[in-house]
């Protein structure tokens, strides 16, 4: 399945993140997809004035291992230790409309034919919403990439946009020479050690605190907004049953309750409609929302995590000279190591102020533009049921 | 005779004389009544003559006229009715015909008027149901409501135009039993009483004071009270002394009998079991294609019914499940606004926090709604259908009575035949007239079971098309009901996001 997303779709979806700087001389979008079974290829469209690329435009295929690939080669690059790495796009999931397509396979036989056939249009919407959800997600990487002063520069990030051959021999290689160990040792060591460091910098310390209180707080909101939104789809489902089982019951009849009947199953059927909206529209603006800001909260998190490390290499370099100067031995040595230690940290910690108050402005820009534009769905969705709901009162008082 | 063809004017001249009708037609007031007294029914329990024979003696003249309406006679033409079989001398059936014979017009609109007469009194009643109040402790405690009736005076069936009386649940069941054993064998359809429901009720008795055990109570009440409702808009069982006690007397002696695990209960459940057995047994050469065609109706009517029910109660489950979820997010979204630095964000973020938290009690009422007005009637048409489909069966049974009681009169006839030809001369005398004897009670009998059939057959009509008004009436008041209650939530939750919208906005 070809999923070619139009602008105006691309516009209502440019939703989650906010990007500051938006560098005109480095484009970027994933104008489609395609879906072959599980796996999404992304065409990766670039649109660029830097004489650094070797075309001025260029599209790519690439797969979702590609962006992995290319996060953690740049978690891994020691020079950007300071910077807030964009948060890696989640793995398609298809799982919700898989699980579904299994469901409606097996009712199959009891259901209706209109049943079967709404129900795969329900299941068709479900993952056409699937897909561009991810297709955003990746695409927002790719420009918070791009807009950013440092990162955009990156060397590996030039090749995922122009290398035009399959990226999967690089990927392997840069697997072996990481190892891919890092990332995990950084997950578990993670909040132990930047709780433990006694911080001398008020900023830090007030980032810090927040910083770890905030993740596990929108942690938990994300996994409620997403029983929520689970729930809405459910009443979406039980409407369209509903719509059924009337439109059955208004054949059987031969009252005038066969109109009432079939009247009020058509009116069911429109809610419906509205309510898998006002569930897809949570879902973006406030699920997705509170889900990208806390994988991009994470990423803060990784950046304190290598300044307290760095912190930490610091403080053991002082005790090291200390302990040449005791001795007497290899002072030199210790002196250059102590001075490099205290360079990376405070170029860490002059990067590290300003990525994490841009990303403060970042993140209350993105906030308000969410709620402002869910909170003005949900007033349409409403007022577009009330409406709904009084024609259907209308039309059976006068019958 | 002479005196039935003579009179005929005089009767529909005033429709109101009813005491003339009486007199009028000996055969159809003289026969049965004395089988009433020798059948063993209670006096104030009718089995084709009811207390206000008046009453039911003037539809019956009516329903006759019937047999000349339209579609009786494409039936009558396609084959014969049972009740012109002749099997009975048709005195009974073919005089009050030949009376009426000319003036089907005006019997017919003398038939409507009748019923709007009866029905506009049966709904000028009110009963309501109310003030639940718990009574004793433990496990003996139980819960008792007030059932206030308003009926204007001219109805002229109780003593005061406004009263209450309190009852508790057994007794509603007490009055179902009663009025099911006086007129479901003769074809009314009996609205049913809630289900008795040991899980809710011991959870009220254990004393716990939940919102669970108080919307078990509040479902129980409203679901009294619909069921008295539809009692006492029935123009028949409106004039029921038990009814009429039941709603009327301060102390009404106490239902023994409807305990689910008592002798009566069990005894229930087998007369139950037996006629599920009877049903399948019992084939009946149904010749009159109307009963045919609605039975088979309202089995697909169930049938579709039944699978509303279960998907609106689906939806239930699902808006509540919402309610919780969403009060849920609510208290997260408060601490994340607590734990956001950032001033402005901080603030809308806790007023998110109370726009969902107000959104929740708007789901849980409109759970309510979806329960309370659509869920309950349907399953509340679910148990009227089984009620209906009762209704039939007795027809069926009154059909298997009839027969059966034929089937005995031939073998009575043949026996006596054979006395004839025996050769015991000395006892032959006595056993003749013995066996004449049974004979002539026999088919009394069995006239009488003729006509106990015909009037089940009329009364399943009248009480089918009655039934059928009611359906409409009430699903399209409690539909649209229902959809008015889901608008004003609707508009609610504009309200509160248009109140939220600045305070999103304000964010900088």
């Amino acid at each position: 399945m070809t999923a070619t997303l139009d602008d105006r779709d691309k516009e209502k979806m440019r939703s989650v993140s906010v990007d500051l700087n938006h560098d005109a001389s480095l484009l970027i979008d994933i104008p489609d997809a395609l879906c072959e079974r599980d796996k999404v290829k992304f065409t990766v469209h670039t649109k660029t004035t830097l004489t650094a690329f070797q075309k001025p435009e260029i599209s790519v295929p690439r797969q979702h291992e590609d962006f992995i690939w290319l996060h953690d080669t740049l978690v891994e690059t020691e020079d950007y230790a300071g910077l807030i790495i964009p948060p890696a796009p989640p793995k398609p999931d298809f799982e919700s409309p898989r699980e579904k397509m299994h469901k409606l396979g097996e009712g199959e036989a009891t259901m209706t034919k209109e049943e079967y056939t709404k129900m795969k249009q329900e299941l068709e919407a479900e993952y056409l919403a699937v897909f561009k959800k991810t297709v955003q997600v990746h695409e927002v990487f790719l420009q918070r990439l791009s807009s950013h002063p440092i990162l955009s520069k990156d060397r590996n990030f030039q090749i995922f946009l122009e290398y035009d051959q399959d990226l999967s021999v690089r990927r392997k290689n840069a697997k072996e020479m990481f190892g891919g160990f890092f990332k995990n040792m950084v997950k578990s060591a993670d909040e132990v050690l930047i709780s433990g460091i006694k911080e001398v910098d008020d900023f830090f310390e007030q980032e810090k605190t927040f910083l770890l209180d905030y993740y596990s707080k929108i942690k938990d909101s994300t996994a409620k907004a997403e029983k929520m939104t689970r729930t809405h789809k459910n009443i979406a489902d039980d409407y369209i049953q509903i719509s059924a089982t009337l439109n059955g019951l208004s054949a059987e009849d031969t009252t005038a309750n066969r109109k009432h009947m079939e009247k009020l199953s058509d009116l069911f059927e429109k809610l419906r409609k509205v309510e898998g909206r006002v569930a897809s529209d949570q879902e973006l603006k406030l699920t997705e929302l509170l889900r990208y800001y806390m994988r991009d909260i994470q990423a803060a998190k990784d950046l304190l995590y290598r300044r307290a490390r760095a912190l930490v290499d610091y403080e053991n370099s002082n005790k090291a000279l200390d302990k040449a100067r005791l001795k007497s031995k290899d002072i030199p040595q210790a002196e250059e190591h102590q001075q490099q230690c205290l360079q990376k940290f405070d170029k860490l910690s002059e990067s590290g102020k300003k990525e994490l108050t841009s990303f403060k402005g970042r993140r209350v820009v993105a906030f308000r533009k969410n709620l402002v534009e869910m909170a003005e769905l949900e007033i349409k969705h409403a007022k577009n049921n009330v409406a709904l709901l009084q024609g259907c009162i209308e039309l059976l008082k006068n019958n | 005779m002479a005196a039935t063809a003579r009179d005929p004017m005089a009767n529909h001249s005033d429709f109101q004389e009813v005491e003339n009708a009486e007199d009028l037609f000996p055969e159809l007031t003289g026969g049965p009544r004395e089988e009433a007294d020798s059948s063993g029914e209670r006096s104030n329990g009718p089995k084709l003559d009811f207390d206000d024979d008046a009453d039911d003696l003037f539809a019956e003249a009516t329903e006759e006229v019937s047999l000349d309406s339209p579609e009786r006679d494409v039936l009558l033409s396609d084959g014969p009715s049972p009740a012109i079989t002749p099997v009975t001398p048709p005195t009974s059936v073919l005089t009050p015909r030949l009376a009426h014979a000319h003036d089907d017009m005006f019997t017919h609109s003398s038939f409507d008027e009748l019923e709007e007469e009866e029905s506009s009194e049966a709904s000028a009643v009110a009963v309501s149901v109310s003030d639940p109040e718990k009574v004793g402790e433990g496990m003996n405690a139980y819960m008792a409501y007030k059932v206030t009736t308003k009926a204007p005076p001219s109805s002229a069936l109780f003593r005061l135009p406004e009263f209450s009386v309190r009852r508790r649940f057994s007794d509603f069941l007490g009055l179902h039993g009663k009025l099911a054993s006086k007129y479901m064998h003769a074809g009314y359809i009996v609205p049913p009483a809630p289900e008795k429901s040991i899980v809710g009720m011991t959870k009220v008795k254990v004393g716990k004071e939940d919102p669970s055990s108080n919307e078990f109570v509040e479902k129980r009440r409203l679901a009294l009270e619909r069921y008295l409702m539809r009692t006492v808009q029935h123009p028949v069982l409106l004039k029921d002394p038990d009814l009429v006690q039941f709603l009327e007397s301060s102390e009404l002696p106490r239902a023994i009998n409807t305990q689910a695990l008592s002798g009566a209960g069990l005894l229930r459940m087998v007369n139950k079991a037996a006629d599920a057995v009877n049903k399948m047994t019992i084939k009946m050469n149904e010749s009159d294609a109307w009963f045919e065609e609605k039975q088979q109706h309202f089995e697909n009517l169930d049938a579709q019914l039944r699978k509303v029910h279960a998907s609106v109660e689906s939806l239930v489950c699902h808006r509540k499940e919402l309610s919780q979820n969403t009060a849920q997010f609510a208290k997260s979204a408060a601490m994340l606004g607590n734990s956001e630095d950032h001033t402005a964000l901080s603030r809308a973020l806790s007023q998110l926090a109370e726009v969902e938290e107000k959104m929740e009690q708007q789901y849980q009422q409109q759970a309510n709604a979806d329960f309370f007005l659509l869920a309950e009637l349907l399953g509340d048409y679910v148990r009227l259908l089984a009620a209906v489909k009762g209704v039939f069966e007795q027809r069926v049974k009154a059909w298997q009575k009839w027969q059966d009681t034929q089937l005995l009169l031939q073998r009575k006839r043949e026996a006596e035949v054979k006395l004839h030809f025996s050769n015991k001369p000395d006892k032959l005398q006595q056993a003749k007239d013995d066996i004449k004897e049974e004979i002539e009670e026999l088919e009394g009998k069995v006239q009488q079971g003729e006509r106990d059939f015909e009037h089940i057959s009329r009364v399943i009509r009248r009480e089918v098309s009655r039934f059928e008004k009611e359906r409409v009436k009430d699903f399209k008041i409690l539909v649209t009901n229902y959809l008015e209650a889901l608008a004003l939530t609707q508009q609610q939750l504009i309200k509160y996001w248009e109140a939220f919208l600045p305070e999103a906005k304000a964010i900088s």
